[in-house]
């Protein structure tokens, strides 16, 4: 008998021609809360999904109880006491607690209809078990988030989950909740049910779980009990080398105004936006999700077009009526969205790349493959991406690489403004530092970058002045100097009142 | 590795770029895919299968009627490669065919030159294609449901012009349209012209910048529109081509035939998009080549050819037709579960590996359906 109820070895999966994970292990001991740390990218819910038998691994064994198990699909899995609760809740809305609990497995008399007598006595043994009080006839769509996730583990439980997997539980709840919530944790474990808890909040590691396992880049890197580590620790193992310089920001004295922006409005969603944007300079766009940053832009890049105010480029007035002008006139716009926006995903790197531009590559319209080619080589050895060869397909590269096509394919471009919508989001430490650095080295080449995201260290870490949003209006702008913390955070929730002629 | 002991600025830790610029893009027989391939050995057999079928299939003058009554289908196929790579749909073509007939024989019956009425009908295609591309592109409507609409709109359009007159009568000059041959040939005019639209075809949808346009609409449309492409202006483009091929496949239509009524090619947009899908067009969109689109169209060409030679009535062969289609969509499917994971026993893999037994043993029932002794023949 060894001491653990679930035990990985050597697991290993490859999606297309790229590994994700490499011959990761993993021991998960009955009655602890184990931690899984790592940064996006680094294997955690591709090895979760394992686990859960979503994915088949290409390599390695998993162990339940000592016996070799593989699971094809998630049912067997679940029939096998292994439960995962994600971050998007599956509940339906209109059905009620009880139902919900017993979805798709009620109980039923001879006759074949639902047991409803059976079905709440049931569903009440089993909340009365969990400690969770809940109103068995109340409609989901009536509960709070955390009771819903009290539901989706009773959920478990009625299948007699002895492994529960939580992904990100606590990233929608209030403080109230994500205690209560590692109350039902404690309990559980108490109780003998082993956990493997998923969160980016590296404090709430510190309260509830027992040992933490690190992943980086798809592979194991330790394990550790949590009260032998400091918060710095586990930093330095996920991401693995000490980031000595994550805002690489070069001093550059802006030159004169590429892009010039009056009273720029979009009826309903933003209005009299007003900034100037010089050579060299990077402006950062802070403010909340949906407070019209990415309309602005969108604007601006003629995706939509303003319906009032007025855009100069190096002083000229013009009215950008579609992407295809934007890019003509030396606008260059790298989407918030990736997927939906950025990529082209069935398409080789070379094409994503050449998309915006494959004029230039073109004679009369007949694609001269060569200048294509080299032209794509260039871009994308530039960006490093890593990948077998420029004719690999976008959708196979991981986040981080395709977030560098994009890139590249807009850097080719040859902008002299350059809009970067949430340039990090999603992907890991490392090409997040390269980004900095290339907008870092563009600005330094007198490119002008207007910078939106949502991060604050980033906004504060690489903008010359900042930009702050809220609910479609222009809160502040600040320099580089003046800009906290507190004040973006406090110009980006507070509507400042603007007197308008009736 | 000791984590702790790896420190360095980003990026540099990272190893050198990993890309291969000599990597070599695979070579034209590599990338003729896989399904292809299938198409190619689908014909072969074909052809085994009609050569021993009966004698009167490699006769020079059978194939050379055969082929011309496939190219109307042919000519509207080459345009709706192009829209269901970005993910649309024409369903208005045959209509629109019946339109541009039904327009040229109404002028015709009033003694306009037949040239002057083939190109007003032309015109009027064309411009049925402009209302499609306007829908779509500018409206947009869902390809679907508006070239549902113009489907009936076009056909009514037909039906109102000729009532229940006939154009006929139509001058030897124009009936070599759809009858005449290439001088010093056996090879019929219409298979020339289709073969010289497929190869132009084929070029701008591989090797144009308006080909790659087609096919990044078709896989991210909202990326395209990002990427500064056209989108609009391309949707239209090629729904006004596909109304000016209608139009040409109706021209050779009515010269093949020798008259004109309003029920003209009607229901022939199915077997084109049937074509279009067998030659591995993926319907959703994104992917698809102008080659394998040929050789379906090859493909369907011969089994009914060859049931024809076998006089397998029309409904049967279609019933043939439609399970070729299935079948050979579940053969892909077969073949990329596979190569995917291996041969496994499990419920789905055993219910497509039935699936396509009981499609493909349809098929040969539907095939040889008129007469047993038909199975000697080739077997024996």
């Amino acid at each position: 008998m060894s001491e653990y109820v679930l035990e990985l070895k050597n697991i290993a999966k490859r999606f297309g021609g790229v590994e994700v994970l490499h011959g990761v292990s993993f021991g998960l001991r009955p009655g602890e809360v184990h931690a899984l740390l790592g940064e996006n990218g680094a294997g955690k819910s591709t090895l979760i999904k394992v686990i859960t038998g979503i994915h088949q691994p290409d390599g390695g064994e998993i162990f339940l109880n000592d016996k070799q198990v593989h699971f094809d699909d998630p049912l067997q899995a679940r029939l096998a006491g292994i439960a995962a609760i994600y971050q998007e809740l599956s509940l339906c809305p209109d059905l009620n607690v009880a139902e919900n609990i017993f979805l798709g497995r009620q109980p039923t008399t001879v006759g074949g209809s639902i047991n409803w007598r059976k079905l709440y006595s049931e569903a009440d043994r089993l909340l009365t078990s969990l400690g969770v009080h809940l109103d068995l006839k109340a409609k989901a769509r009536s509960l709070s988030i955390a009771q819903m996730q009290s539901v989706e583990i009773a959920r478990a439980f009625s299948l007699n989950a002895r492994i529960l997997i939580m992904d990100e539980p606590t990233s929608s709840l209030t403080l109230k909740e994500v205690a209560e919530l590692f109350g039902l944790v404690r309990r559980l474990r108490d109780e003998g049910t082993a956990i493997i808890f998923i969160s980016h909040r590296l404090e709430e590691l510190f309260e509830v779980a027992d040992r933490v396992t690190v992943l980086r880049d798809g592979s194991y890197v330790d394990t550790r009990l949590v009260k032998d580590v400091t918060r710095d620790d586990l930093v330095r193992l996920m991401v693995g080398r000490t980031i000595s310089n994550l805002f690489p920001k070069q001093d550059v004295k802006p030159g004169e105004i590429a892009l010039k922006v009056e009273h720029l409005s979009l009826a309903g969603i933003f209005e009299d936006i007003n900034f100037e944007l010089h050579k060299g300079e990077i402006l950062g766009m802070a403010g909340l999700v949906g407070a019209g940053r990415t309309d602005v832009a969108r604007a601006i890049f003629g995706v939509v077009p303003p319906t009032s105010g007025t855009i100069q480029i190096e002083g000229r007035q013009v009215e950008i009526k579609s992407p295809q002008q934007a890019i003509s006139l030396g606008l260059a716009y790298v989407p918030e969205d990736r997927q939906l926006h950025g990529l082209i995903p069935a398409m080789n790197i070379t094409s994503n790349i050449s998309l915006p531009i494959l004029k230039e590559y073109a004679r009369r319209g007949w694609l001269q493959d060569k200048a294509e080619r080299s032209a794509a080589f260039s871009a994308a050895r530039q960006m490093e991406v890593r990948a077998n060869s420029i004719w690999q397909l976008a959708r196979t590269l991981s986040g981080g690489n395709q977030q560098k096509v994009v890139l590249a394919k807009w850097l080719s471009t040859k902008p002299r403004i350059l809009i970067l919508d949430e340039p990090t989001r999603g992907i890991d430490v490392g090409t997040k530092a390269a980004v900095h650095a290339l907008m870092s080295n563009l600005a330094a080449e007198g490119i002008a970058i207007l910078m939106i995201s949502s991060e604050l260290p980033e906004v504060l870490g690489m903008s010359d002045r900042i930009l702050v949003m809220h609910e479609g209006q222009m809160t502040a702008l600040f320099s580089r100097a003046e800009a906290t913390q507190e004040k973006i955070i406090s110009a980006a929730t507070q509507t400042i009142k603007t007197v308008r002629a009736l | 590795m000791k984590a702790s002991t790896v420190s360095s600025t980003a990026a540099a830790s990272q190893p050198a770029n990993q890309i291969n610029v000599n990597a070599p893009r695979k070579s034209f027989l590599a990338r003729f895919q896989r399904w292809e391939w299938m198409l190619v050995a689908l014909v072969v057999i074909a052809i085994v299968i009609n050569s021993r079928l009966t004698p009167y299939f490699l006769n020079a003058q059978n194939l050379s009627r055969t082929s011309a009554d496939f190219m109307e289908l042919g000519l509207m196929m080459l345009p709706m490669v192009f829209i269901i790579i970005t993910g649309n749909i024409d369903l208005s073509v045959a209509s629109n065919l019946g339109m541009c007939a039904s327009f040229m024989a109404v002028l015709w019956n009033l003694h306009v030159n037949i040239w002057i009425a083939a190109g007003a009908g032309l015109a009027l295609a064309t411009l049925g294609g402009l209302l499609n591309g306007f829908l779509i592109a500018k409206v947009k409507l869902p390809a679907l449901v508006a070239t549902l609409g113009t489907y009936a709109f076009f056909r009514g359009i037909a039906y109102v012009l000729l009532g229940d007159q006939a154009g006929r009568g139509y001058p030897p000059a124009f009936t070599y349209l759809g009858q005449g041959k290439i001088p010093g040939t056996l090879i019929p005019f219409s298979v020339g012209l289709f073969a010289v639209l497929a190869v132009v075809f084929g070029l701008v949808l591989h090797r144009t910048t308006f080909g790659r346009y087609i096919f990044s609409i078709g896989n991210n449309e909202n990326a395209s529109i990002y990427a500064g492409v056209q989108v609009a202006r391309i949707k239209m483009t090629i729904y006004i081509v596909s109304g000016f091929m209608a139009g040409l496949a109706g021209l050779v239509l009515a010269a093949r035939f020798g008259s004109t009524r309003p029920d003209i090619g009607t229901g022939l947009e199915l077997t084109v998009i049937t074509a279009a899908v067998l030659g591995g067009v993926d319907i959703n969109g994104g992917i698809g080549t102008m080659p394998g689109a040929v050789l379906s169209l090859l493909l369907i060409g011969l089994v009914r050819f060859g049931m024809g030679l076998k006089n397998v009535q029309d409904q049967v062969q279609s019933i043939a037709i439609g399970s070729l289609l299935i079948l050979s969509i579940l053969l892909a499917s077969v073949a990329r579960t596979i190569s995917a994971s291996g041969l496994k026993f499990n419920w789905r893999n055993i219910a497509t590996a039935a699936a396509f037994i009981i499609v493909f043993a349809a098929f040969f029932f539907f095939f040889f359906w008129s007469r047993a002794p038909v199975l000697k023949s080739v077997f024996g």
